[in-house]
């Protein structure tokens, strides 16, 4: 059963230890790894979270009122430049 | 929700975007290119089984690994700001991209993050087979990342493969393969791609040039010069030949853009291809001024490169501003009539829905679809308002052909002395050799430039104008992030530089 065990383990902990033995004999490859951690941190818990809102996720609540939206803005010279309008 | 976009506020997004994905572009092109080129420094290792190549081939990953950390996921922000600043565009084409790329991501992410561990941490651990198989699959990945958004690209360039739906404002995939095989699309990625190898290519030369005029590595140094010429020989030709595809194309479904490009204002049978020459500053759409202070001009050469025949006609400027009836061209004043037509009655299909008169909203859509191809020109303002920028589409172009003629003779000169072995001899090549990196980022921003400066005023082509494209934003936000966004890029390229010098001053690992 042991040896069972220790057998299917054996590929997933060799992998494991493939990736904890490559970490561990890093040297610029931990500065890189920093400046990925600092990079990420700043673009999703910074950039993300408070400049870039998703503009129509956040103020509609359904697809129906975002592609309602959109129409109204793409109809939208209709109104403004007097352009006239069809079919009426 | 009746909204005015602003225009100072559409100018700070395109400039923002643009912004970013130059930026972006600084460490794409390299991972590309120099994923291959290490891969086949790998080759010749198990080939040769010469230690050498190993220590070469190392070296190169060292470089390529640096380029790979700090570039990575530098192109996420430019789906933030299609997301917050292009949000009207970003719906539209949601259903055609937003699927393809996301699988790609995970696709590419999990290809990348298996075989690039393979590739730094498995040189003692796994077979020599099967590191060069992981090495060639981080090539492969990296490239097959660049796919999708290519493609994208492309279908902006040359809207296929689809239909809009006037019920939910999107353009609905129609026909996959007509979008990923469109030759504007399949021109842009091969194209892109191939000049991505010339500049990792030129990218070794400089840096081996770097250590042969130190007097450094120098076996290293020459044998990485051999290879990378041929690469950047192989590159430039296929690099050429995808961008005269990539002109053919344009004069066929962007003639404004190929017109921009070459300063052409006045079509003309026979048109002559401008080699070099200076715009006339004070030349507008629609006047008799000469367009150029002074021109070296090559007679038939673009009506051959635009319909493969010397004595061709050439659509110019004023051609598809005013139109041509002789030439049978239609100009932009009469498409913006056509698109005010597509825009009242879509707007009509719209009410005739709301209020639940089906017969209104059948007839008024059916007059939709026919003048349908021309909606983005209903939001022009004037005919002229359809001209991009000339003289930035003019210059970057023939900065780009210049320098782009110049690299295979740089290359072509390295791989001579490099046959001949007299490369440590040849100084002046050396010198010649050290700013061709920075000349390769030159020519591919500079191809960069033509493609997306040259197609304004579209977001997609004929179809939706950068300016309905945008979200209603106020500019001081968009202005903001403008400015946090170069900081935080000139702060990672500073940190890819500053990493790189201290690893070329090192140089490669003893063995």
């Amino acid at each position: 059963m042991t040896e069972k065990l220790l057998k299917t383990l054996g590929i997933p902990l060799r992998i494991y230890h493939f990736y904890r033995d490559g970490f561990r004999s890093m040297t610029l490859g931990k500065t890189l790894w920093k400046v990925i951690f600092i990079k990420l941190v700043i673009m999703f818990g910074v950039l993300k979270l408070f400049f870039f809102q998703d503009f129509l996720g956040s103020r509609f609540a359904t697809d129906e009122e975002r592609a309602e939206y959109v129409l109204e803005q793409l109809t939208q010279p209709v109104h403004d430049q007097d352009i006239g309008r069809g079919g009426r | 929700m009746m909204e005015n976009f602003d225009p100072t506020m559409v100018n700070w997004a395109r400039a923002q975007f643009a912004l970013t994905a130059m930026y972006h572009w600084i460490f794409v092109p390299l991972t590309l290119g120099l994923s291959w080129l290490i891969a086949f420094y790998e080759s010749i290792y198990l080939k040769t089984g010469n230690e050498e190549w190993k220590r070469l081939t190392k070296f190169w990953m060292k470089l390529f690994g640096i380029n790979f950390a700090i570039g990575v996921a530098t192109g996420i922000i430019l789906e933030f700001e299609f997301g917050t600043n292009w949000s009207n565009y970003s719906w539209m084409v949601g259903d055609i991209f937003g699927a393809p790329l996301a699988i790609e991501g995970i696709f590419a992410f999990f290809l990348e993050a298996t075989f690039f561990a393979v590739m730094f941490f498995g040189w003692e651990k796994v077979s020599k087979r099967f590191h060069l198989f992981s090495t060639y699959m981080v090539a492969f990945g990296s490239n097959l990342s660049a796919v999708w958004i290519l493609v994208a690209n492309g279908w902006m360039q040359n809207p296929v493969g689809m239909a809009f739906n006037p019920d939910t404002a999107r353009f609905e995939m129609q026909n996959i393969m007509e979008v990923i095989l469109s030759p504007v699309a399949v021109t842009k990625f091969t194209h892109t791609t191939s000049s991505s190898f010339v500049l990792a290519a030129l990218f070794v030369i400089s840096i081996a040039s770097l250590f042969l005029l130190q007097k450094r590595h120098i076996v290293m140094a020459k044998r990485s010069i051999v290879v990378a010429a041929v690469f950047g020989l192989l590159g430039s030709i296929l690099t050429g030949l995808t961008g005269d595809s990539s002109a053919y194309e344009n004069g066929f479904y962007q003639p404004m853009k190929l017109a921009a490009y070459e300063g052409l204002y006045d079509g003309e049978h026979g048109a002559g291809l401008i080699a070099v020459g200076k715009l006339n500053p004070q030349k507008k759409v629609g006047d008799s001024q000469e367009a150029f202070e002074f021109e070296v001009r090559i007679p038939g050469a673009l009506s051959f490169l635009t319909n493969r025949k010397f004595g061709s006609y050439v659509p110019g400027i004023n051609d598809l501003v005013y139109g041509n009836e002789q030439e049978n061209i239609m100009g932009a004043a009469e498409k913006i009539e056509k698109g005010k037509i597509a825009i009242r009655y879509l707007d009509a299909y719209k009410i005739a829905k709301k209020e639940g008169d089906e017969l209104q909203a059948t007839a008024t859509l059916s007059i939709f679809k026919e003048f349908e191809q021309y909606l983005g020109y209903g939001y022009l303002q004037k005919p002229e308002d359809a001209v991009p920028p000339v003289a930035l589409s003019f210059y970057s172009f023939h900065v780009m052909v210049i320098l782009g003629l110049l690299f295979p003779l740089v290359c072509i000169a390295f791989l001579y002395f490099g046959m001949k072995g007299t490369l440590e001899k040849q100084s002046w090549l050396q010198v010649l050799g050290l700013p061709m990196v920075f000349l390769a980022f030159v020519a591919s921003q500079a191809g960069w430039v033509v493609a997306e400066v040259g197609r304004q005023p579209w977001a997609i082509q004929d179809l939706l104008p950068v300016s309905m494209a945008t979200s209603n934003l106020s500019t001081e936000t968009v202005q903001l992030t403008f400015y946090l966004f170069a900081a935080l890029f000139t702060i990672l390229l500073l940190a890819e530089i500053t990493i790189m010098a201290k690893q070329i001053k090192i140089g490669p690992e003893e063995i």
